[in-house]
């Protein structure tokens, strides 16, 4: 089977760069650089950026390892280097 | 039931669960004692990674570090899991399809060279170490603590343990003792902090809790109650800190890709079928240290509240009776300065030093008060309380007015936590040893079973040295923990990285690199914490990077180093190439 391997390898650096954007974005940036302006913004009893630092980064990066797996599995499928077909 | 009596029943139990583990699973060849035959469940393996990672550490001091730094705390919170989602989207599926035993493994075929192997053996075998003598001491403390065992005594007795189901059931064992170890811990953990959130804020979820409003019928906000507290206290406010912005960012920088790069983490990729497999393991993997790792600020902010209110400029002779109990074991003492009877609480040490308990032959020498009285100076400032952090989740359940089994629990959990972290990092040691070194280098022709007979043999040496360095503890034992995360971020982790996405990487380059990253990072961490600690402050920093950050620069001198040395050498062999194509494809 004439497999694109090349394009398989671009789109998932692809979705690598997009998710670790992400993920630079709310730990770096909401966690850390933004901290002390996110900190003006009150969420229930919590400053935001006080909030991301100590929790939503983390949940976040538990969304991203799980979108990643979803987006790889279908990936995987659409080049045929799917493990089932072994 | 006292709590003695309690931490024994619940101790002897958890402890016969894992020895009967061990028995079943009894490894028999190379392949499952170094990655249980590679047939373990995803969920299994998350499971088992969370236990494996979730050391005594993220156990016992990481909230109350974080109670006494706040925001700044954050880097642990946020470089301890930010790790994962680099280890699943870079390394794991990747690794998993190389499918060999250990990571010097994948260095040394990668780079063509026994020297990027031995580099590699000897990263691993310092970064192992070092965090194993921390996890023998605190089984040793747990011990001494909960069950007035001798700490010699305690460290025995921890060793016995793990040198059974290690040594015996090598990774298979390790597996199944780990998931065990992780539902004991993550129940010991969370109890108490259901309990404790219920009491101050109405909310059983501790999550949410931490961002309620105190129960008290004020309607104030909990977090900003303590950070009015902070203030008029003086210190900085909770939800702000006091590090400068680039070292927060550089230490979490270190600690996500020192994570990502420990060898004990790394290799439990190894140990499921498949590319997919390691992929949502991850996932799981990090699920089940969330759980652990988003309470931690909870209790954080719990802890902190609950002992400001219940000491801060109170006269010492109304202090609970938990005060007194934590004050015979010199984790907490009063220095009453200027002899008004109440306790002055104040930013800065309180005295010179750890407490150390006057005593006449055993009888513990006590103040008018009746406090417990100290051979230390104290300190020039106004601050009268010496409180040792690990105090905030041991005395937790007490604080808060708990039953005495939940502070039996705490010691099964916090005894989970270090034992399932120590037996991971025992494999990667006696793996280095027998796989790498003997088997690699010395003697390739070596049959299988004496292959085996080596790696248990150096699985037995190993816990025997980790248990001498937990009674003798160096005294650096705490600094070591910034040189393993900041070792395992200048070394492996940019050489495996460009391992995989830089196929025209070298040896020449992977090794200058490796070789450059630790030692720039080795002598700023012994220049700043060991050889002339009394320097360590911001202004003599580079940059401002404090010694735990600076495995991040380390990483960049790697990178650079790397690239640099690997543009004047020719390019790899056609059939190494071919490797990193083929590692990159699941199938």
């Amino acid at each position: 089977m004439d497999r694109d391997l090349q394009g398989y390898w671009k789109e998932n650096l692809k979705y690598l760069g997009i998710l670790l954007s992400i993920w630079f974005i709310v730990s770096y940036g909401f966690g850390i650089l933004l901290a002390p302006t996110l900190n003006e913004i009150q969420m229930g009893g919590f400053k935001l950026g006080f909030w991301f630092a100590q929790q939503g980064s983390i949940y976040t990066f538990v969304v991203l390892i799980f979108v990643y797996v979803y987006l790889m599995n279908k990936l995987d499928k659409k080049y045929g280097v799917n493990e089932e077909d072994a | 039931m006292d709590v003695q009596v309690w931490t024994y029943i619940l101790v002897g139990i958890t402890f016969s669960i894992y020895i009967g583990i061990a028995i079943w699973s009894k490894a028999g060849s190379t392949s499952e004692f170094y990655v249980a035959e590679g047939a373990v469940k995803p969920l299994t393996n998350g499971m088992a990674t969370a236990a494996d990672w979730m050391s005594a550490a993220s156990f016992l001091s990481m909230a109350g570090i974080i109670s006494f730094m706040g925001y700044d705390g954050s880097v642990y919170l946020m470089g301890w899991t930010g790790g994962y989602v680099l280890l699943a989207l870079l390394l794991a599926p990747y690794l998993r399809k190389f499918g060999k035993f250990t990571v010097p493994d994948f260095i040394g075929d990668r780079y063509y060279s026994q020297i990027a192997r031995t580099v590699a053996v000897i990263c691993a075998l310092i970064v192992s170490f070092t965090y194993v003598a921390g996890q023998m001491r605190g089984v040793g403390l747990v011990f001494s603590k909960f069950l007035e065992v001798d700490i010699f005594w305690g460290v025995i007795i921890g060793m016995a343990i793990v040198f059974f189901y290690a040594v015996l059931g090598g990774m298979k064992g390790i597996t199944y003792t780990q998931v065990a170890q992780y539902c004991v811990l993550i129940f010991a953990f969370m109890v108490p902090a259901f309990f404790i959130s219920m009491q101050l804020t109405g909310s059983p979820i501790p999550q949410i809790g931490f961002g309620s409003t105190l129960n008290d019928g004020s309607g104030m906000y909990l977090l900003d109650k303590l950070d009015q507290l902070h203030t008029e206290l003086g210190f900085a406010e909770y939800t702000s800190g006091t590090k400068s912005m680039q070292d927060v960012f550089f230490i979490t920088v270190a600690l996500m890709v020192g994570t990502a790069g420990l060898p004990h983490v790394i290799v439990r990729f190894f140990t499921v079928p498949k590319v997919k497999d390691a992929r949502i393991s991850v996932g799981y993997a990090l699920i089940f240290i969330s759980i652990l790792y988003t309470t931690a600020p909870a209790i954080a902010v719990f802890s902190r509240v609950n002992l400001i209110d219940t000491v801060s400029e109170q006269p010492y002779e109304e202090m609970p009776t938990w005060f007194n109990t934590w004050e015979e074991t010199a984790l907490l003492n009063w220095v009453d300065k200027n002899e008004d009877g109440i306790i002055n609480y104040a930013p800065g040490a309180a005295i010179v030093g750890a407490p150390v308990i006057q005593r006449d032959g055993f009888e513990i020498q006590r103040g008018q008060h009746n406090q417990v009285l100290i051979t230390n100076e104290p300190t020039a400032g106004p601050n009268e309380l010496y409180v040792d952090r690990d105090i905030m989740v041991l005395a937790n359940p007490e604080i808060a007015g708990l039953p005495n089994w939940v502070a039996a629990l705490v010691a099964a959990g916090g005894l989970a936590a270090a034992l399932s972290t120590a037996a991971g990092l025992l494999l990667v040691i006696s793996t280095a040893v027998s796989h790498d070194l003997i088997k690699k280098q010395i003697n390739p022709n070596i049959s299988d079973k004496a292959e085996l007979r080596y790696a248990r043999i150096a699985a037995a040496v190993a816990v025997v040295v980790a248990g001498y360095f937990g009674i003798n503890p160096p005294g650096f034992v705490a600094q070591v923990v910034a040189i393993a995360f900041g070792l395992a971020a200048a070394s492996f982790f940019p050489a495996i990285i460009l391992g995989i996405f830089y196929k025209k990487m070298n040896r020449e380059g992977a090794v200058a690199g490796m070789v450059a990253g630790l030692l720039f990072t080795l002598s700023y961490i012994i220049f700043f914490k060991i050889a002339y600690p009394e320097l360590n402050t911001p202004e003599n920093w580079w940059f401002g990077i404090s010694p735990e950050g600076i495995g991040t620069l380390g990483m960049l001198v790697n990178l650079v180093v790397s690239l640099a040395i690997g543009m004047i050498y020719p390019e790899p062999p056609e059939e190494v190439q071919e490797m990193v194509e083929n590692i990159r494809y699941p199938k």
